[in-house]
């Protein structure tokens, strides 16, 4: 649908032919709002729509698990231990504790989810704000707010979440804050970048010859040109956080059994791979299916959100 | 050139002694006291006392973080909780298994990650341009230790072609070269598959920028091959970005590698920290991540420089 082709709705034939023109004319020449433009963008995607879907499905899956769920995540049934998938009543078969992997999936779902969803919007909003200050200010704020993180930049991601965590202890709030603060330097210098280079702007300028106060540039004007950037590297980092989030709780830092998430399901799989591969097999399939969606989405929103990369 | 070489050399130091602090602190941070923890609970007020007194903890933070700190400077990590040797000695011959295996892993990376980036970018939708992308998007999001598990699955369960853990045999008299390469196919390429996928995209995409480039339609006209515009007009122009991708891909593989040594075994650094973790040996869990990241700032310090010596644009900036 092309953006000038605005329906009209107006039936009313009291009005005179003129002020009906003008009035039309006005409507095909209004601006439509950011949320049609971007929608039209994003939409045109195809791949990236279906991706977005599926994360929907998803989300929805992992919190109706109390109502989707066919079985107790957490109790086994010890006859069936390891049948395969297909087995009647057991969509996805069934684990090395005779527990139902569709069930646990489902509750799954909800951990692992949250797991990086929680950490990357938290981490985003505390980068945002770091960004802008750092970025706006300049000098020895900027200098103490990035050095700071720089420090923090320079240690192996991987390497420094496992260590937060391990220190911690186990427990997924654990788990969630060793990647928020993993994450906070990476998006704190996207913000910082976004920033920057916005406050050269033309524009910046003409605001504050008008005399708008720095607040109100910093807040009316650099943060919505910030946002975007952020958006879409975050939208990413979900998908790679999923993967990282699933890795500490294979290795056990993460939530405390027999509470299910999809990389306990892996790491439980371990003990059966040469007779029941698809333990570990189908939790694996899931993480790779979501975290591609995210990093998916994530291109798609880069180019309906750029006005430059807009086709 | 030398300029921008000192520079950089003297702005790693208030990073490494940034990353000192931290380390320090994390172990600081941790719930409870260390000397009841050794001690275990059944010990004398007076006894756990004495071993405060004795590990220094007695005394103000900062005095405690210099005495440490002095002491790393020289190479001693103090003692390991649960073993009771020196760290040093127990982290040092872990981190050459790992460096070895991230070695391995990135050589795999860059020749996969080159080759398929560059037949890509060069054949923008052909078929093996359309699939190559298309598998490097479900590689670089797919889990290193569920990729792990899966080759184990098959090369090494099913079809018996590699070991499944381990980096030696263990009837074996000797180490072999040979041996230690047929244990490390497996790690190696988990290790290097998301990389892989990572640096293959970057290259396709780098190389796209190039072969648009006015140059290059220059050198067409004047009839050149395409091989020779490819290999040694376009890559010229294409490396700067790809090494420093492959640079950063350097500490993602000794991060990932973590993950690959606890599912094959394999006794590096990550597995070390692992099982330093379980068993709450912290002084060794300090030790392996500030060696590790050392090591990583120096790599990234390395690939900076490599950049800017083939690239001036970078270093007069």
């Amino acid at each position: 649908m092309s953006v000038v082709n605005v329906p009209l709705k107006d039936g009313t034939r009291a009005v005179s032919r003129a002020a009906l023109d003008s009035a039309a004319e006005a409507r095909m020449f209004r601006r439509p709002s950011e949320w049609r433009i971007f929608w039209e963008a994003f939409s045109r995607d195809r791949l990236a729509l279906a991706a977005a879907l599926v994360i929907a499905l998803v989300c929805l899956a992992a919190v109706l698990a109390p109502l989707l769920s066919p079985y107790d995540p957490t109790v086994g049934d010890n006859d069936l231990r390891l049948a395969p998938i297909g087995t009647p009543g057991h969509l996805l078969g069934l684990d090395g504790q005779g527990r139902d992997i569709l069930s646990r999936l489902l509750w799954g779902g909800q951990v692992s989810l949250a797991i990086a969803l929680l950490p990357v919007t938290v981490a985003s909003v505390i980068s945002v704000v770091l960004g802008l200050v750092a970025g706006f200010f300049g000098g020895k704020v900027d200098m103490i707010i990035m050095r700071t993180l720089d420090v923090f930049f320079a240690f192996p991601a991987v390497l420094l979440a496992v260590a937060i965590a391990g220190v911690l202890g186990p427990g997924m709030l654990n788990v969630m804050l060793s990647i928020t603060i993993v994450l906070i330097p990476y998006i704190s210098r996207v913000a910082y970048m976004a920033t920057v280079t916005v406050k050269s702007e033309l524009f910046v300028d003409q605001a504050r010859v008008s005399g708008a106060r720095p607040r109100q540039i910093l807040l009316h004007h650099i943060l919505p040109n910030t946002l975007s950037p952020v958006i879409v590297y975050g939208s990413t980092l979900v998908g790679i956080m999923i993967v990282l989030g699933a890795g500490l709780s294979f290795l056990g830092l993460g939530i405390t059994p027999p509470r299910p998430d999809w990389g306990i399901m892996c790491s439980d799989g371990r003990n059966f791979l040469s007779v029941a591969p698809h333990v570990s097999a189908v939790p694996g399939i899931v993480l790779i299916l979501v975290a591609m969606s995210f990093n998916i989405v994530g291109d798609g929103l880069r180019d309906a959100l750029d006005p430059k990369l807009r086709k | 050139m030398l300029r921008y070489l000192v520079y950089r050399v003297a702005s790693i130091v208030p990073v490494l002694l940034g990353v000192s602090i931290v380390v320090f602190l994390m172990m600081k941070l941790v719930p409870g006291d260390p000397a009841e923890a050794i001690l275990g609970p059944a010990a004398s007020t007076e006894k756990i006392e004495m071993l405060r007194r004795s590990l220094g903890l007695d005394r103000p933070f900062h005095v405690q973080y210099f005495r440490w700190l002095w002491k790393v400077l020289q190479g001693d990590f103090g003692m390991s909780i649960a073993v009771n040797v020196p760290v040093a000695t127990l982290v040092w011959p872990k981190f050459w298994n790992t460096i070895l295996l991230t070695l391995g892993s990135l050589v795999i990376c860059v020749l996969v990650g080159l080759g398929v980036g560059v037949v890509s970018g060069t054949r923008q939708y052909s078929w093996f341009d359309r699939i190559s992308m298309s598998l490097t998007l479900v590689v670089a999001n797919t889990p290193a230790f569920w990729l792990g598990l899966i080759l184990m699955v098959v090369f090494a369960l099913r079809l018996g072609w590699f070991p499944a853990t381990g980096m030696y045999s263990m009837r074996a008299a000797e180490p072999t070269v040979s041996d230690l390469l047929h244990h490390m196919v497996l790690p190696a390429v988990t290790t290097a598959a998301v990389s892989a996928a990572i640096i293959a995209r970057l290259v396709r995409s780098s190389f796209l920028d190039v072969i648009r480039k006015h140059y290059i339609t220059a050198l067409r006209a004047k009839g050149l091959s395409e091989r020779d515009i490819v290999l040694r007009h376009g890559m010229k122009n294409a490396m700067p970005p790809i090494i420093n991708i492959v640079g950063l891909q350097v500490g993602y593989l000794m991060g990932g590698a973590l993950f690959t040594e606890v599912v094959f075994s394999w006794p590096g650094i990550g597995l070390q920290i692992y099982s330093s973790i379980v068993a709450r040996d912290l002084p060794v869990v300090q030790a392996a991540v500030l060696v590790t990241t050392f090591v990583f700032v120096l790599v990234n310090l390395g690939t900076d420089v490599v950049v800017a010596a083939l690239d001036p644009r970078i270093r007069r900036a």
